[in-house]
């Protein structure tokens, strides 16, 4: 089991402290005891810190909350590994992530789950909550045992990017899942109007004659998506939103006091179909990047509420899937330590101060999942985020502690450096 | 985020042709100097020894990982007249099947002394891919990548045009069919704007013409009476088996009905409107008979036309 640092007395002194949660965003102290933050600026009576860390010209944030990071373990360990991508969270500052059942075999039974999360535990980095798969190896013929699989530690059901075969599918998985109150985590995309797509729809994927993949792909998804809810009482979160009409529609279901969430990929909030330039495939990326205004849409809503979180959509690819034909390529990018950088400057072009910006990567986030992290809170576990927010950095393998090196900000510097991280109390990353 | 520099793959700073990949964003001096050099290869076509020795020594592979006997046929030709040794390679599906990536057959290709990678495939960007990779002074000419671009065929074209035309700045073009699918299209869409076309027009029905394409610089008809009112030169496009019957078309016979070209239609173009198509035809679906073979097409001087400007493409790229 995790090994809290067990009576180990620690205080973090200097930083400038950020609590989203509470929109506290000054200078002090924290006071972490036996794993769990104790105080904020005031020692509490009696206590002695065995280490003081200084972090002067530092942020002290909670850690980060990533609603999506490939891991890729079990199957894809040629991609990355466990090990190798929890070090990549905590490098960049991620203390708690949630991870997709799209993995071989899928995470459609208990087993797999407690194999997973036992495994994460004793590396003793990030807080790993599997996503179980939605229905039996994501082949969206039988549901998966959502019971049993939530009493593995799953804490939502997913059904990846992989297609349910029609509505009839999705209304009984909505049904079951409501049954006992589990959220449905689902992709706005229409297998049908996405087709073979590579590229929004529009004049980018025109010219360099790209299969498209237009907004109603994810419209009419959504669409369906909305109205089960209503017929189901079910509880969905929306995982990865691209256009501009996708936000407004969740917007309309939320006013309708209809129980959704949605997030959108670190990526989408800076990117357009314009970078993917001269077939560059490290902008193959599901959901496609869309239109600059849709681009604009999604960073708004962020900023606004409208969505709920920002995640790293972290996607370890390995070279040879990329460096082929566009089409061809693997769709997805590392993420987990680009979070951060990309969140904060996020924040600054929409006017926000880091404490706004910082919400959408860590309670935001952590609402979402139901799952107690993402703040300083008195009580809760110490797991916090060190950064220095004038740090500039260029994006480049060597840079990278993923073993995913592909991204569509490869050669760019980027603001922001995760100087500490702790979990439990414990530093697991230190520069 | 605006990140890549739009420094060319094609063009190098000196302004010369290091590949060629697409029409789009080359100079109009550039195609204009691709055409007065492949004015010259006409006449060593007409000679009785059809040979120069400009690419004497160097080794050009035709490797067409989509099959296609004709284009093949025209770079081979247009390579031999240059002297060059040509070596055909038809990696089809063979290759890939086999497990070997895209990149893996161009850097097999590239260790046998490769000068210059003539390439087809199916997938758009392939040629963008692969000449990114090869070894510098290796050049690539990209034969047709998906629905993206065949440049030749577009300067082939462009030939076609000037030939019969003389000028561009007051021509009224129209291009008919599935745009959607076709790399020839774009390429002469890019060509004909950088070439100061005023008018270019796209005909078809809404389910062959891409998204967003009056971006491209085009307007768009679905009425072809009314598109080719005035047209100095009417662009047939070529209509895929596939595409005949089903979610995009009804039916041949419907798809000749309403774009077809026939005389009929073609008399609301202008009298000395020239009639081109990339080949191959199908006749009575995109193009009637009496038009395809009347006094107007100029449909087989556009073959004879490709083999002189594919010489003057490879002996740029290959004197370099």
């Amino acid at each position: 089991m995790r090994s809290e640092a067990r009576g180990m007395r620690l205080q973090i002194a200097g930083a400038r402290v950020i609590d989203p949660a509470t929109e506290r965003d000054k200078p002090g102290s924290i006071f972490i005891d036996n794993g769990k933050i104790v105080a904020l600026d005031t020692a509490p009576d009696g206590f002695r810190a065995d280490e003081t860390i200084d972090a002067k010209g530092l942020i002290a944030c909670p850690g980060l909350v990533d609603l999506s990071a490939r891991l890729r373990e079990p199957g894809f360990e040629y991609k990355a590994t466990l090990e190798s991508e929890l070090l990549a969270a905590v490098a960049g500052g991620v203390t708690t992530l949630a991870c997709p059942p799209d993995t071989d075999p899928p995470l459609d039974e208990p087993g797999l789950v407690e194999m997973l999360t036992r495994r994460a535990a004793s590396l003793d980095l990030a807080r790993v909550h599997p996503l179980g798969a939605l229905t039996v190896g994501l082949k969206g013929a039988r549901l998966a045992e959502m019971a049993e699989l939530a009493e593995a530690g799953c804490v939502g059901f997913f059904q990846g990017s992989a297609a349910l075969p029609d509505p009839a599918m999705l209304l009984q998985a909505m049904r079951y899942a409501s049954t006992f109150g589990f959220t449905v985590w689902l992709r706005p995309q229409d297998a049908h109007l996405a087709s073979d797509g590579v590229a929004h729809e529009g004049e980018i994927a025109t010219r360099l004659g790209l299969a498209p993949i237009p907004v109603a792909a994810e419209t009419i998804a959504l669409a369906t998506i909305i109205e089960l809810m209503t017929a189901t009482g079910a509880r969905v979160h929306v995982a990865r939103l691209s256009s501009a009409a996708g936000v407004a529609l969740v917007a309309r279901a939320k006013a309708a006091g209809l129980p959704i969430t949605c997030d959108v990929g670190v990526h989408h909030l800076h990117l357009c179909d314009r970078d993917i330039g001269d077939f560059d495939a490290q902008c193959h990326l599901s959901p496609p990047l869309r239109d600059p205004a849709d681009r604009d849409a999604l960073a708004r809503a962020l900023a606004e509420g409208a969505i709920d979180a920002v995640c790293s959509d972290h996607t370890p690819v390995d070279d040879d899937a990329k460096q082929v034909p566009f089409a061809e390529a693997e769709p997805g990018a590392t993420g987990l330590e680009l979070l951060l950088p990309l969140t904060l400057q996020w924040g600054r072009q929409a006017g926000l101060a880091p404490v706004r910006s910082l919400a959408a990567a860590t309670c935001r986030a952590a609402r979402v999942l139901g799952v107690r992290a993402g703040t300083l809170a008195i009580g809760s576990p110490a797991d916090i985020c060190l950064f220095d927010p004038a740090r500039a950095w260029v994006v480049t393998p060597a840079a990278l502690a993923s073993q995913g090196k592909n991204t569509p900000f490869q050669g760019l510097e980027l603001t922001g450096r995760v100087m500490r991280t702790l979990v439990g109390g414990r530093t697991v990353h230190a520069v | 985020m605006s990140m890549r520099s739009k420094a060319s793959l094609q063009v190098g700073p000196d302004g010369r042709l290091k590949h060629l990949l697409t029409t789009e964003g080359l100079p109009a001096e550039l195609i204009r100097h691709i055409l007065d050099s492949a004015d010259q290869f006409v006449s060593v076509s007409e000679r009785e020894v059809k040979k120069v020795p400009i690419l004497r020594g160097k080794s050009i592979f035709n490797v067409f990982f989509e099959s296609s006997t004709r284009t093949r046929t025209t770079f081979e030709i247009a390579a031999k007249r240059l002297s060059a040794d040509v070596i055909n390679l038809n990696v089809g599906v063979s290759s890939t099947s086999k497990g070997e990536t895209l990149l893996d057959t161009v850097f097999n290709l590239q260790a046998m002394d490769a000068d210059m990678f003539v390439v087809r495939h199916s997938q758009s960007g392939a040629a963008h891919l692969i000449a990114r990779h090869v070894k510098p002074g290796i050049a690539v000419i990209n034969a047709g990548d998906g629905r993206h671009a065949h440049p030749t065929q577009g300067l082939l074209d462009m030939y076609t045009i000037r030939h019969y035309k003389h000028d561009f700045s007051a021509l009224t073009v129209a291009i008919v069919g599935d745009v959607m699918h076709s790399r020839v299209a774009r390429s002469q869409v890019h060509a004909l704007k950088t070439l100061g076309v005023p008018d270019l027009r796209v005909i078809g029905p809404k389910t062959l013409i891409p998204a967003a394409v009056e971006r491209l610089g085009v307007r768009v008809f679905h009425d072809m009476n009314e598109g080719l009112r005035d047209c100095d030169v009417v662009i047939m496009l070529r209509l895929q088996n596939e595409r005949m019957n089903g979610a995009l078309l009804p039916s041949a016979g419907e798809f000749f009905k309403c774009y077809g070209l026939t005389a009929d239609k073609l008399a609301r173009a202008r009298p000395d409107a020239i009639v081109m198509h990339p080949g191959p035809m199908n006749r009575g679906v995109e193009i009637d008979s009496p038009v395809a073979d009347g006094r107007q097409s100029v449909i087989l001087p556009q073959v004879t036309f490709g083999i002189a400007v594919r010489m003057a493409v490879m002996s740029m790229l290959g004197s370099a």
